[in-house]
């Protein structure tokens, strides 16, 4: 394991360790491995964004962690340290014991994430009576409290309406709301803003960002928004084909990307300002391999423009760029930096 | 977007509209209430069972006769718009000289009851394996359609005229042997709606706050399926009572002299061509419950429709 995937937290020791976590799935072909060798870390207040297109394996892996995986996928891990104990290992009971409680996730559509039949109090104050104990009237103060937290002018009358007469934004803040009841040292928000209009994911993230920072909870930002990574993230993975392909600090990363798929995302960003011969955004071509099967080599190797005989065979490794900066790739930093404009140039 | 934009605060204007916005959006219970107050055919059968369910309930009070009392010298005295009616015995009475209306009456009694317990033990059997082959799938799942696709190849009136004719027409066994014939509808409709909530977004949100299986099943997706189950259940008590009624006319259900719709008829058979109304007034009660039942559950179909539950 590098430096980077180990515990460098600014809050010191990290909350959550993952090591060599990788998902199987059963298909009627075989078995697909949705998640490869995935390693990181996550300290205190600090946000680490797993990055990647739709089927990467980012919901998989953060799925993984809760141990909520469809019943077909099955988990292989050297550890998932949390709190002390090794999700990896415990048995359901004990996982009940822990979601919600010590750890919690929100997930990508407030409409559905709510359930119709209860008032939104119901929902909230549940959570906290069945994991603390705690009376309804204990359990409605704090609800209270935190609904104010975040940031719902009249906490007392929202509670008693039901999901569908609350806005996608309201939803998303009362999911917030609920996870924080019990206060976990981890969240898991699986693109928590993309059913939201622009202008309320602003308000969404920042919320995060600052209940986050006042709860000292480290945060797993799963994301395809490679905007929202630069402003949340502290450190981020990038993901390809279920393989971690380059994780570093999120400056490391964005300014000097170093695997060709990184580079090649970092391009399809629509920026302003292109100039004559650069007018077309960029875009990478063909499509992510077959998860399915024995795989050999670079998943990346038909899409990649440095692509040579050795990336057909062998474990590709994660390799250090520097201390906190690890990239998949055979070739070097400096070889893949000499053709800078390799993808560019496509 | 830069950093300065996204920590500003949002406006508070924009805030109070959504606030207020909310607050004019009716609850589903009132959404539900509007609907209901308009709904021809959900108001009309209500009313035909609720008026069925008094007749049933205070009969031995509302009653003109005792059912059982026999009196061969009034037997097969016409209703009160034939001939020789009288206003002793408003629908007449039988060929042993019992009245006719306070046997309807008492009759009701017995349907509803043997409607209502058949239909809810059906349910709680339909229900529990079509929630729990729908929620878990896989082998589960392959048992509970296994056992419906037994129990739907099994002719249900001659399962239950074999049970009933071995083991004596008394009402315990009718009930047992309907309810647990008819569950196959509620575990159809129950399994595939389980399954698509099963997948949505709240249940999976329940179990990352920590809800166990057995919690999500009967906490977060039962709840959701209650009006459709009500819709089932009243179809289902519709049949019940056709079947019951099927059974007691057969000599198999329930046994002479309990009145009971169904026997009334048997035993009008003989005089049919000359009393038709011994046939007719029974039969109508019948026919009027039924589709009552069979109004409000449509009716109620139609009032909780999904809209209202957002």
């Amino acid at each position: 394991m590098t430096k980077a995937n180990s515990s460098n937290a600014p809050g010191g020791e990290a909350i959550i360790d993952v090591s060599g976590l990788s998902v199987d799935i059963a298909v009627p072909a075989g078995a697909l491995h949705a998640v490869n060798d995935v390693s990181f870390s996550v300290g205190p207040a600090e946000t680490l964004s797993l990055v990647g297109e739709s089927g990467c394996g980012k919901t998989i892996t953060s799925l993984a962690i809760m141990r909520l995986l469809p019943r077909a996928a099955k988990l292989t891990a050297n550890h998932i340290r949390f709190d002390g104990q090794d999700l990896s290992r415990l048995n359901e009971r004990e996982m009940t014991r822990l979601r919600g409680n010590r750890m919690g996730m929100i997930f990508q559509d407030p409409m559905t994430s709510l359930n119709p039949v209860y008032r939104i109090g119901d929902q909230l104050e549940e959570v906290y009576m069945r994991h603390r104990g705690a009376s309804r009237k204990e359990a409605r103060e704090r609800a209270v409290f935190l609904l104010e937290k975040v940031g719902i002018i009249n906490p007392g009358q929202r509670l008693t309406q039901y999901p569908h007469q609350l806005s996608g934004g309201l939803r998303q803040r009362m999911m917030i709301a609920m996870m924080l009841m019990c206060e976990p040292k981890l969240l898991i928000a699986d693109e928590p803003t993309t059913a939201l209009d622009v202008t309320v994911q602003v308000q969404i993230l920042q919320l995060l960002r600052s209940l986050q920072k006042e709860f000292r909870m480290a945060l797993i930002l799963i994301t395809h928004n490679l905007g929202v990574v630069a402003r949340m993230a502290d450190k981020v993975a990038i993901m390809y084909a279920g393989r971690v392909v380059e994780q570093g600090s999120v400056e490391d990363v964005f300014d000097r990307p170093t695997h060709p798929y990184t580079r090649g995302l970092l391009h399809c960003i629509p920026r302003h300002g292109l100039t004559a011969g650069h007018d077309r955004l960029g875009s990478i071509p063909g499509i992510v391999p077959s998860l399915v099967g024995n795989i050999s080599g670079c998943s990346f190797r038909n899409r990649c423009s440095f692509v040579h005989d050795a990336c057909g065979t062998g474990d590709v490794p994660l390799r250090p760029v520097s201390d906190v900066h690890d990239y998949r790739c055979l070739l070097s930093p400096e070889k893949l930096g000499e053709t800078q404009q390799g993808v560019a140039a496509q | 977007m830069t950093l300065a934009d996204i920590t500003s605060a949002p406006p508070a204007s924009m805030a109070k509209a959504a606030d207020e916005f909310a607050t004019l959006a009716p609850s589903p219970r009132e959404l539900m209430r509007r609907r209901a107050k308009s709904h021809i055919g959900f108001l009309t059968g209500m009313a035909i069972i609720l008026f069925f369910i008094i007749l049933a309930v205070f009969a031995p009070l509302l009653a003109p006769h005792d059912p059982y009392d026999q009196n061969l010298t009034a037997r097969l005295l016409d209703p009160v718009w034939g001939p020789k009616g009288t206003w002793a015995h408003i629908f007449g009475t039988d060929a042993f000289g019992r009245d006719i209306l306070s046997r309807l009456m008492y009759g009701a009694r017995l349907s509803l009851m043997i409607g209502f317990t058949a239909a809810a033990i059906a349910g709680v059997i339909g229900v529990t394996l079509g929630i729990v082959g729908g929620y878990f799938g896989g082998r589960v799942d392959a048992v509970v359609v296994y056992l419906t696709n037994v129990k739907l190849a099994l002719p249900v009136i001659l399962v239950a005229l074999s049970i009933a004719s071995i083991s004596g027409g008394s009402i315990i066994v009718l009930i047992l042997v309907l309810g647990l014939l008819t569950w196959d509808r509620y575990a159809v409709v129950v399994r595939s709606l389980t399954q698509q909530f099963r997948d949505q977004e709240f249940v999976l949100s329940s179990l990352a706050a920590g809800a166990s299986h057995a919690r999500i099943i009967f906490r977060e997706i039962l709840p959701n399926l209650t009006n459709q189950i009500i819709v089932v259940a009243s179809l289902d008590m519709a049949i019940i009572i056709l079947i019951e009624a099927a059974l007691s006319f057969l000599g198999l259900g329930v046994r002479p002299p309990t009145p009971s719709w169904g026997l009334m008829v048997a035993e009008a058979r003989a005089v049919m061509f000359f009393k038709p109304h011994l046939i007719m007034i029974p039969g109508a009660a019948i026919f009027l419950l039924v589709i009552a039942i069979n109004m409000a559950g449509d009716g109620i179909r139609d009032v909780t429709s999904p809209e209202g539950r957002g």
